[in-house]
């Protein structure tokens, strides 16, 4: 079943994809680049495409803590945010995923401050690593449509039950045109069920009581149990993928997408929407002769761990491009990479390369640069462990 | 007595069977009060008027009118005494816990 | 209606065997808000003392739904749940926010204010028992001056809090909300009466209900209710109602019983001087005087 196409931008796309997930509660508070989703979802509910409350709530926190209540009684709940917002909130993440509540929320990825920047950088989802959520980076406007339904599927599906953030990068993507095919409304209600009601909900027949205190005796239990659930849902993530490919005719290669890896002798990893700049180096590298593989993560948490071992089998060195800062360390991707390599007893030489912070371009020349570095450290050159990008003067 | 019972409850075998999430079953208590009392309410009721004051101001609602006589739940009786302060006709003594 | 009090009142209990200290306050109002609201009721606590005592996992106070929420939370929270109910057509239900003096006046303030502001129907009870009680007794938003907490200590330089109590069913009725009221578990059939006023209110309700702590304040336990009705006695605490638009004093005193036995009743009071009790009774009287100019019209 296809749909219609239309030229909309990533926050548009965001728009539409909740809309066909038929959310009860959307709460909003804007903030940039995220605004326009906030805005189409109202104009939704005005014209009423959209059957759902739209609360106007009065910040970021609110935001997300109408999500939860709503969550709570087991309505389909739905909020959005960016950067400082992302923060604000960042205390009631744990609140939902704590409890186990199956929200979707998109962020904008943006600049942290200070100093202030509104443009693109993965530095705000970053500090919710360890929040509990299943995070997701996508690519392009259509991914970003497509993963809301897919979110609320994988979040809803009673082995996961647990919310999911969609990540999707300021400005690059979140207000940039494409051609995005809008599915039919019948082929994601066949996808998406309505949300039946979750063990763990509120409800007149089985009176519960949630986000309850666990000292010292369970408490590690409790946390253990959320883990454990987390990791399992590793295959629901490849599950959900498959399900939406036989009904959609398209797929995302569920935690992460392996390009011409098979053979690589150097491999890039990237997260968002940077990768569609790679597949072009990529494809430029191929012709000329270099043996050169792109994976693009798609899934941070749970973390892919033997997916990324098997992607990476042979490969003799791979770079990481973060676009985030871990202060006093690396990025964060890299840090988590290295690990999985010392799991998977592995051992390629490694480069961190830091770009795209505060939104300054990762150029093709940049990502070639990038892999020109490392073949050097494959003949044997000493180069810092972590490389920075586009960087405007001397350091 | 129309009061919530303790119910029995064991420690989970596996890290499994703990619940979905940071919830529980509402009224669900495994454990009393009673030990936190150095002073026990006992009413006299023959001096009771039925004028059910004791039953109104119990923070914690251990003062069950539903019998021909009120009667105290000493399980969850924490023997803060407000009940005996407020009486109109002193009805109610507070004594010493032997334990 | 039928009138609400000790006879007329059911025997089911739906906040039960919670671990609150002996005589306090706080839960005496609890019980009777859900007692009055019923079995369908859905309740958002934040942290403090309520919602340390209640769901100590695997003792579940509550026999009806309930919710710990994010502190700052509370007015979010039950906006959400009342919002998720309502889209899913669960009716006959109720939704209440309870949160203390703290979590209401100071770190809870917005997400109230942004609750009013939608109207959503929920009843928001303010537990006001003057300071963070769960934390160790420090000054609050609702302290009132005069008080000795753990972070204003009373000592040759400073009275203990030197702030006036924030005038919260003010703040709350200047939004326009559909009910608003005060109350004190020294009163508890007003209490009673005002928390089914609530429930049949359709949009917001805010029920602001002072609750002595044993704990915090320094009195024997048993003197809870009484000290709650002395605040009201000696016109330190008042019951009013605002609805429709207009402010009501429910108790209007010819005369106020002395304010010093109120207060030296209670050893976080116990160190003020004349001078200081003075100026407290010229603060009931100017504040008194301004209601009854501006409400009983």
């Amino acid at each position: 079943m296809s749909g219609v196409k239309r030229f909309i931008c990533g926050d548009e796309a965001v728009a539409e994809g909740v809309r066909l997930a038929r959310p009860h509660v959307v709460s909003a508070y804007p903030i940039t680049p995220q605004t326009i989703v906030v805005e189409r979802l109202s104009e939704y509910v005005e014209e009423g495409s959209l059957k759902a409350r739209y609360m106007h709530v009065e910040s970021e926190h609110s935001a997300m803590s109408c999500a939860i209540g709503a969550s709570s009684v087991g309505a389909r709940a739905f909020t959005a945010t960016s950067s400082q917002g992302l923060l604000y909130m960042a205390e009631t993440l744990p609140y939902a995923s704590g409890a186990r509540l199956p929200i979707v929320m998109m962020n904008a990825n943006r600049s942290i401050a200070t100093p202030w920047n509104i443009y693109g950088d993965q530095m705000d989802a970053m500090f919710l690593l360890n929040s509990g959520w299943i995070q997701y980076y996508v690519e392009d406007a259509q991914e970003a449509l497509d993963m809301m339904i897919q979110g609320y599927r994988l979040a809803e599906d009673p082995e996961v039950m647990t919310p999911v953030m969609i990540n999707v990068d300021g400005f690059v993507l979140t207000h940039t045109y494409e051609l995005v095919e809008i599915p039919l409304q019948e082929a994601v209600d066949g996808f998406l069920p309505p949300l039946k009601m979750p063990l763990n909900s509120m409800s007149l027949e089985s009176p519960k009581s949630l986000c309850i205190s666990a000292g010292n005796d369970t408490n590690m239990e409790f946390n253990m149990k959320q883990h454990f659930d987390m990791l399992r849902s590793a295959s629901a993530i490849e599950a959900v993928d498959r399900a939406f490919g036989e009904t959609f005719g398209r797929t995302y290669h569920g935690a992460l997408e392996a390009i011409d890896t098979e053979d690589a002798r150097v491999v890039l990893i990237t997260a968002g929407t940077v990768t569609g700049t790679a597949r072009g180096v990529v494809k430029a590298l191929r012709a000329a002769g270099k043996k050169v593989g792109l994976i693009k993560l798609r899934v941070l948490r749970p973390f892919p761990v033997q997916r990324l071992i098997e992607a990476l089998k042979g490969v003799e060195a791979v770079g990481v491009l973060d676009k985030n800062i871990s202060f006093g360390y690396e990025g964060t991707i890299f840090t988590n990479v290295n690990s999985a390599l010392m799991a998977g007893q592995m051992s390629p030489k490694t480069l961190g390369f830091i770009g795209g912070i505060g939104g300054r371009d990762i150029t093709k020349a940049n990502l070639e640069e990038a892999y020109g570095k490392l073949f050097e450290v494959l003949e044997g050159a000493d180069l810092d462990r972590v490389q920075y990008l586009n960087v405007r003067c001397d350091y | 007595m129309k009061r919530p019972q303790v119910k029995p409850w064991a420690y989970p075998g596996r890290v499994q069977d703990f619940p979905l999430g940071s919830t529980s079953k509402s009224d669900h208590l495994v454990s009393i009060n009673a030990g936190w009392r150095t002073l026990r309410p006992v009413i006299d009721h023959e001096k009771c008027i039925d004028c059910m004051k004791c039953f109104l101001v119990c923070p914690d609602g251990v003062i069950d009118k539903s019998g021909p006589v009120l009667e105290i739940d000493y399980d969850f009786c924490k023997g803060c005494g407000i009940c005996a302060h407020e009486c109109p006709v002193k009805a109610i003594d507070m004594v010493k816990e032997v334990k | 209606m039928v009138k609400l009090n000790a006879k007329t009142l059911h025997n089911e209990e739906y906040f039960y065997g919670h671990k609150a200290c002996g005589g306090c306050g706080e839960s005496l109002a609890l019980r009777h808000a859900m007692k009055v609201l019923g079995p369908n009721t859905f309740a958002a606590l934040p942290a403090g003392c309520m919602a340390a005592v209640s769901f100590i996992y695997p003792n579940m106070a509550f026999t009806t739904n309930a919710m710990i929420t994010p502190f700052a939370a509370t007015g979010a929270v039950a906006s959400g749940i009342a919002a998720g109910l309502e889209a899913l057509g669960i009716d006959g239900t109720q939704t209440i926010g309870i949160a203390g003096d703290g979590g209401t006046a100071d770190i809870g303030f917005q997400a109230l204010s942004g609750a009013i502001d939608r109207n959503d129907d929920i009843i928001y009870l303010a537990t006001d028992n003057e300071a963070y009680m769960n934390t160790g007794i420090q000054k609050s938003g609702l302290t009132p001056y005069g008080t000795r907490t753990t972070t204003s200590p009373a000592g040759k330089n400073l009275p203990g809090s030197v702030n006036q109590k924030k005038n919260m069913f003010e703040i709350v009725a200047a939004h326009g909300i559909a009910y608003a009221a005060t109350a004190s578990v020294g009163y508890l059939e007003d209490f009673l009466a005002k928390v089914a006023k609530a429930k049949e209110t359709r949009g917001t309700s805010y029920i602001h209900v002072f609750v002595p702590c044993p704990t915090g304040w320094g009195y024997p336990a048993h003197k809870t209710v009484s000290l709650a009705k002395a605040a009201v006695d000696s016109g330190l605490w008042y019951l009013a109602e605002y609805e429709k638009g207009a402010f009501k004093l429910n108790r209007n005193p010819g005369s106020f019983t002395p304010v010093a036995d109120y207060l030296k009743a209670q050893s976080r009071f116990r160190h003020l001087t004349e001078e200081d009790i003075s100026r407290i009774e010229a603060a009931r009287d100017a504040k008194w005087e301004n209601m009854r100019r501006q409400w009983q019209g």
